[in-house]
């Protein structure tokens, strides 16, 4: 078994460092070219690596469910059959994610037992509750537009696997964003009843998506490392600018109006400058007390417990067929 | 093809009526999602939800086609009430636990494949359409469904006993699947409708290998639930489609 690499580093005395190793691995960094599993790293690259990437895949199985909780109740069938397969698609990122995680040397399992047990994060947005259909629209467009925003520059990751992911999960993000955008339209174009839901969806989830470009450079403790080692290439503000920058404008074509009277464009800089973020809330809903934060971790925890005798079924069986093909072969 | 000719309320009741199954499984399934024991079964069991929930819509624009009063998939699935949808009591039992959803998959797609195959024969061409669709996706939800029961059926004792459960459970639901009525007769006749009726024997056949290489009994059972098929159901039904229609009700009119 692996053990996390934090573990290893405890387990082992530290090696010599092999200069030749270190110069090889900031070579290739400064050559843009990708670190391949079996390449040497760093061990804080490591690791970093692998807080980021769980925290990633953590988010993607979590942010199943405030979505999946409207699946049941779309609103007409072609809407129910997009929300599945989008939801779909968000398990099969967390799966591309775990993989890339593993060939860091930590396994799936230990990596869900360390969500579970509180010890690794996901996504603070997934916190927040689905209270109407809109907010399938404003999910969409908000939340997987800031991911969009926040993973393409991910393709081009230092991590090899971890940019290879990232060129799958891209393509169906843009997916995932256009049909968010459909319904918050169809919604602002429908009935007042139904434009009403789109804007409370856009007032609910504005805010929160803009913290999903995590605190501001000079709060964020990793941007200057990540950034040196290319896992990150832009910094947190400047992705928080260009998500608003490209949101404003299709706000106007949603005929939607974005929840902050101090927004206002900067003509000299061309961007849009926007109102304080609550970072105090950010901070509060990160630490555990946002709205859904035991739910979704409780529903996770449940799903993986009421799951285990079909885990240990289908590992018996598998073995007592190994074991009858031992014998056969005998 | 008949003589005489197929009339096409029957087709549109008929088609209906395979519609709702589709419908109502499809529905049940999605009640999974994120709630599955790994995460590769969460994207089989929506695979297959998605499967069934395609084939619902053909049938249901089909049916309202061929009703010609107006009705899309949409208003034939939100805005019909319990007793109009005739969907088998099969598909609508509830999930309960991972063993009662794959038990429940293997007697209805065992069922349907079996159904699906001569329907692509079928002298309606709408129907033989769906039917030729549908056959490779149901072939995938039968070869799914018989994998899980092997694994659970033969896996461990907890597995074992919950797997027994599920098929005594759901065990009684399947005699309405072979049950034949006037307008299924009238529709075979004219070669458009498959006779459930002579499918019973190799859909026993093929249970009752599967169970048996599973380590399940096949339970012997007199009560035969039925009536589905008239649009009488069981009192969980109600909830489902309450909470399926809810939203799509309360806004008269509205488009989504
Ligand atoms: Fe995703
Ligand atoms: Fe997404």
């Amino acid at each position: 078994m692996y053990g996390l690499p934090e573990e290893r580093n405890r387990s082992q005395p530290a090696e010599p460092e092999d200069t030749a190793l270190r110069d090889s691995f900031e070579a290739t960094i400064a050559a843009d070219e990708r670190i391949e599993p079996r390449d040497w790293m760093p061990d804080e690259y490591r690791t970093t690596l692998v807080r980021q990437i769980a925290q990633h895949a953590h988010s993607e199985i979590i942010g199943m469910q405030p979505e999946g909780n409207w699946i049941t109740r779309a609103p007409s069938l072609q809407r129910k059959a997009i929300l599945m397969a989008k939801v779909q698609d968000e398990a099969g990122h967390g799966m591309y994610l775990y993989s890339a995680a593993e060939t860091l040397g930590v396994s799936r399992d230990q990596l869900v037992e360390l969500l579970l047990a509180g010890k690794q994060k996901y996504s603070s947005i997934f916190n927040y509750p689905t209270l109407s259909w809109a907010d399938m629209g404003a999910i969409g467009w908000l939340v997987d537009g800031a991911a969009i925003m926040n993973q393409i520059p991910l393709t081009r990751c230092s991590y090899g696997p971890y940019a290879r992911a990232m060129v799958r999960v891209c393509k169906e993000e843009s997916f995932h964003q256009r049909q968010g955008f459909e319904i918050l339209h169809t919604l602002s174009h429908g009935t007042g009843a139904q434009h009403e839901m789109a804007q409370d969806a856009v007032n609910r989830w504005w805010w929160p998506s803009l913290m999903m470009f995590g605190p501001p450079d000079d709060e964020s403790p990793h941007t200057a490392q990540s950034m040196a080692w290319k896992i990150k290439r832009f910094t947190n503000d400047e992705l928080r600018q260009r998500f608003v920058d490209i949101c404003v404008p299709q706000a106007a074509v949603l005929e939607l109006t974005l929840p902050d009277p101090d927004l206002r464009l900067d003509e000299p800089t061309g961007n849009y400058r926007y109102g304080e973020i609550d970072w105090e809330e950010f901070k509060r809903v990160l630490k555990g007390d946002g709205p859904c934060n035991r739910q979704r971790l409780e529903h996770r925890t449940r799903a993986h417990e009421e799951g285990r005798w079909v885990r240990e079924a289908a590992a018996a069986y598998a073995a007592k067929r190994a074991r009858a093909e031992e014998r056969l072969a005998a | 093809m008949s003589a005489t000719a197929t009339s096409t309320s029957d087709v549109a009741l008929y088609a209906l009526r395979l519609g709702d199954d589709a419908l109502i499984l499809a529905q049940r399934l999605g009640e999974w999602s994120s709630m599955a024991p790994e995460l590769e079964e969460d994207i089989a069991l929506t695979n297959i939800a998605l499967d069934l929930l395609g084939q619902a819509r053909f049938l249901l624009t089909l049916a309202g086609e061929l009703e010609g009063s107006g009705r899309d998939e949409d208003e034939l699935a939100f805005g019909r009430g319990e007793r109009e949808f005739y969907n088998c009591l099969l598909v609508e039992q509830p999930n309960v636990d991972f063993a009662h959803t794959i038990a429940r998959q293997l007697l209805f797609s065992t069922y349907q494949l079996a159904l699906y195959e001569p329907l692509t024969g079928s002298a309606d061409s709408g129907l033989a359409g769906i039917a030729a669709k549908a056959v490779k996706e149901v072939a995938y939800h039968r070869d799914h469904a018989v994998k899980w029961s092997l694994r659970l059926g033969d896996g461990t004792a907890a597995s074992h006993s919950r797997m027994q459960d599920a098929i005594e459970r759901l065990w009684p639901y399947t005699h309405e699947l072979f049950e034949s009525d006037e307008l299924v007769e009238r529709l075979a006749v004219g070669g458009v409708a498959v006779n459930p009726a002579g499918l019973c024997d190799s859909w026993g056949q093929f249970i009752g290998a599967t169970l048996g290489e599973a380590t399940v009994t096949v339970p012997e059972t007199s009560w035969r639930p039925s009536g589905g098929r008239r649009g009488e159901h069981t009192e969980a039904f109600g909830h489902m489609l309450a909470e399926m229609q809810w939203l799509h009700r309360s806004h008269p009119g509205a488009s989504w």
